[in-house]
């Protein structure tokens, strides 16, 4: 590069390989710095909870106690609500998202998609406080009146929708968490979809097939990767996510087979008790929740990892 | 390109930061801690600006948790709480380190009741509701109180606080002086393991649900409670007298409250004829000797100052005030400090 001789762009020195150099290292910095970066959360978060690692060891993961004025701490109910939560939206979200990136790439009217998209996008850029507003004054009134008083008349004989019926809840966490996490697993697909050369679906066409097996045959399988992909970027941001689900969830540390009932997750809890925290074990033990989102997100990646390992199916965009 | 850029970068922080040195001849103390007097301390601060401009206040709502730890530390000059500190924590002080209480808040307890009447509760009653074991609205005990109102046949639905805060301490710090019950299974504290109910994210998110939910009750700070026009219930204090939660009963709650000579004190369910039994103080922590002398000086001028003219802008943002006996005692302790 530095030896093509052009008059636009001035070069420091002729010859120089200061810019090639320089690049390379500021590239593998900024890489470095990312593996730096979550080493030093985990450590930092390793430090802060060795108190609450030593006094209550591994029985730290199993025990539903959390009780601050006795000093007793588990992480039970938080791990099970922030999975619970995280896989309804997934559950919730990812047939959305797919199918509004089909739509939009495969379906919809030129003149109609860039509009949708900015729809989207324009929904990514809500904060999570306003999601959780709308959620407790519009969504939830909503969804004890009439969804849940349905689901629990025609589905109600499933533990799932049995129990008593407040709107603050699991399946609410839920919800708003589908929502907040549909931008990115829509863009993600949608970009995944567009990828997808027109050779393949030109040369299902050819062979006969309709616009539905096309899209299956040539697209989907071709995309599925990637799509996969695309959902398991929108866990990642479902597990983490903190100030909307707390506005709706109902923050009670307890499991219960009802998605009606409430529920707490990890870090909703540590935004929640982390500034009234005195006593040290208490303090410690929130920062061993932290540790512990930090090992269930970790977990769940790898998990995703595996899986798509295991993925037939080729098409050459790799998420993650 | 590259280093260039460095250098330059760097000239522009030396220069920001000489400028930001040069501006800073005014002297800056700073406190962290409590959120629920946050409002107050800005206000005085703001106020005592004009009056002595060589002193810059900063005071940042991290939570009393945190001002415990911070002033522990020494990081800021002064700490604030809405708890008292814990004999364990006071204990990690490397000085003596002084409670000075401020000014006094009410919890008010909203409901969402069919028709919004005026309810009245005794304190075993509201802790067997947020003990879960009265669970109807027209359970007798409530009736009995209420021979006026009709009360629906409805659950109740109790909301609690989610996040750690000084006004879940005060609530839980009378109801564990009203019921044996509670104390035994529950206890007191910023976070408590509740027994039953939901939990809603600051007093926004209790009210919120508590108007969303029908069949509700919670408790809110009893500004918010005011400055949103909540319904709340009138609570039997300690005299037998039903009394609502107003600045007034606060105060007077406080001035009959027994306030021991560390001024770690809990006032609720005080005997005062007219007191509101539901309420608390807020401290700043302040070491009794000053390491720096200026510093000291001017943090103790400021005190004075908060007990003689800022006390009068309490009542106007919603908080009560100190009575006169308990800013006597106070402002005795602010002039022991040593600088």
């Amino acid at each position: 590069m530095s030896k093509t001789p052009s008059s636009t762009s001035p070069l420091p020195e002729p010859g120089s390989r200061f810019p090639d150099f320089a690049f390379k290292w500021v590239a593998a910095g900024a890489a470095t710095m990312i593996v730096i970066l979550i080493v030093m959360v985990g450590w930092q978060l390793y430090m802060g909870s060795r108190l609450a690692l030593s006094h209550f060891g591994f029985g730290f993961l199993w025990s539903s106690e959390w009780d601050p004025v006795q000093d007793k701490y588990g992480a039970l109910p938080f791990i099970f609500g922030t999975l619970v939560s995280s896989l309804l939206a997934l559950l919730i979200a990812v047939p959305l998202g797919v199918a509004t990136a089909i739509f939009l790439t495969e379906l919809a009217p030129l003149r109609l998609r860039q509009p949708i998209v900015m729809a989207i996008e324009m929904l990514a850029a809500v904060p999570s406080v306003i999601f959780g507003l709308w959620g407790i004054f519009v969504l939830i009134p909503w969804l004890r009146d009439h969804l849940f008083v349905w689901l629990k008349r025609y589905f109600g004989f499933l533990p799932l929708f049995q129990g008593p019926i407040y709107g603050v809840s699991m399946l609410a966490a839920g919800i708003v968490i589908a929502i907040m996490i549909l931008p990115i697993i829509t863009s993600i697909s949608r970009e995944i979809l567009r990828s997808v050369p027109n050779l393949q679906r030109e040369a299902a066409y050819a062979l006969g097939a309709t616009r539905w097996e096309v899209l299956k045959i040539a697209v989907l399988s071709y995309a599925r990767r990637g799509l996969f992909g695309a959902a398991v970027l929108g866990l990642g941001r479902a597990l983490g996510e903190t100030m909307a689900v707390t506005m709706v969830i109902g923050n009670r540390p307890q499991i219960s087979a009802s998605l009606f009932a409430p529920g707490y997750t990890l870090a909703s809890v540590i935004a929640n008790e982390f500034t009234e925290a005195t006593s040290d074990l208490y303090l410690s033990s929130l920062f061993e929740l932290g540790l512990v989102l930090l090992g269930v997100a970790i977990l769940v990646n790898a998990a995703a990892q595996l899986m798509l390992k295991s993925m037939t199916g080729s098409g050459p965009i790799k998420v993650n | 390109m590259l280093p260039l850029k460095n250098t330059r970068f760097a000239l522009l922080t030396a220069l920001v930061a000489l400028s930001a040195t040069a501006a800073s001849a005014q002297m800056l103390i700073n406190g962290a801690g409590a959120t629920f007097p946050q409002q107050i301390y800005t206000k005085w601060f703001d106020e005592y600006q004009k009056i002595d401009p060589s002193v810059r206040f900063n005071y940042q709502g991290i939570g009393s948790g945190g001002g415990q730890k911070q002033i522990l530390a020494e990081t800021v000059d002064f700490g604030a709480s809405d708890g008292p500190m814990s004999d364990e924590n006071l204990a990690k002080a490397p000085r003596t380190l002084w409670h000075i209480p401020t000014v006094a808040g009410g919890v008010a307890v909203s409901y969402n009741v069919e028709g919004n009447p005026q309810i009245n509760l005794d304190g075993p009653t509201l802790a067997a509701i947020f003990l879960g074991t009265i669970t109807k609205w027209n359970d007798p005990a409530i009736a009995s109180q209420n021979p006026d109102v009709k009360l629906p046949a409805a659950d109740i639905v109790v909301v609690h606080r989610s996040d750690g805060s000084g006004t879940s301490f005060i609530f839980t710090d009378y109801l564990s002086s009203v019921s044996p019950d509670w104390k035994q299974k529950v206890g007191k504290g910023t976070s408590v393991s509740w027994p039953v109910g939901l939990g809603g994210k600051g007093n926004a998110g209790v009210a919120g649900q508590v108007k969303q939910t029908p069949g509700a009750i919670g408790y809110v700070e009893l500004a918010y409670a005011h400055q949103n026009k909540l319904p709340f219930a009138t609570m039997k204090n300690a005299s037998g007298t039903y009394t609502a939660p107003t600045l007034d009963s606060v105060t007077a709650a406080l001035a009959a409250a027994t306030i021991p000579e560390d001024f770690r004190f809990s006032m609720v369910n005080s005997p005062g004829a007219a007191a509101y039994p539901i309420c608390g103080a807020t401290w700043l922590l302040v070491y009794a000797e000053q390491k720096d002398h200026v510093k000291g000086e001017k943090l103790v001028q400021f005190l004075k100052w908060a007990y003689s003219e800022g006390e009068k802008d309490a009542a106007g943002l919603d908080y009560a005030p100190l009575p006169d006996a308990v800013i006597k005692r106070a402002l005795d302790r602010v002039q022991s400090i040593k600088y």
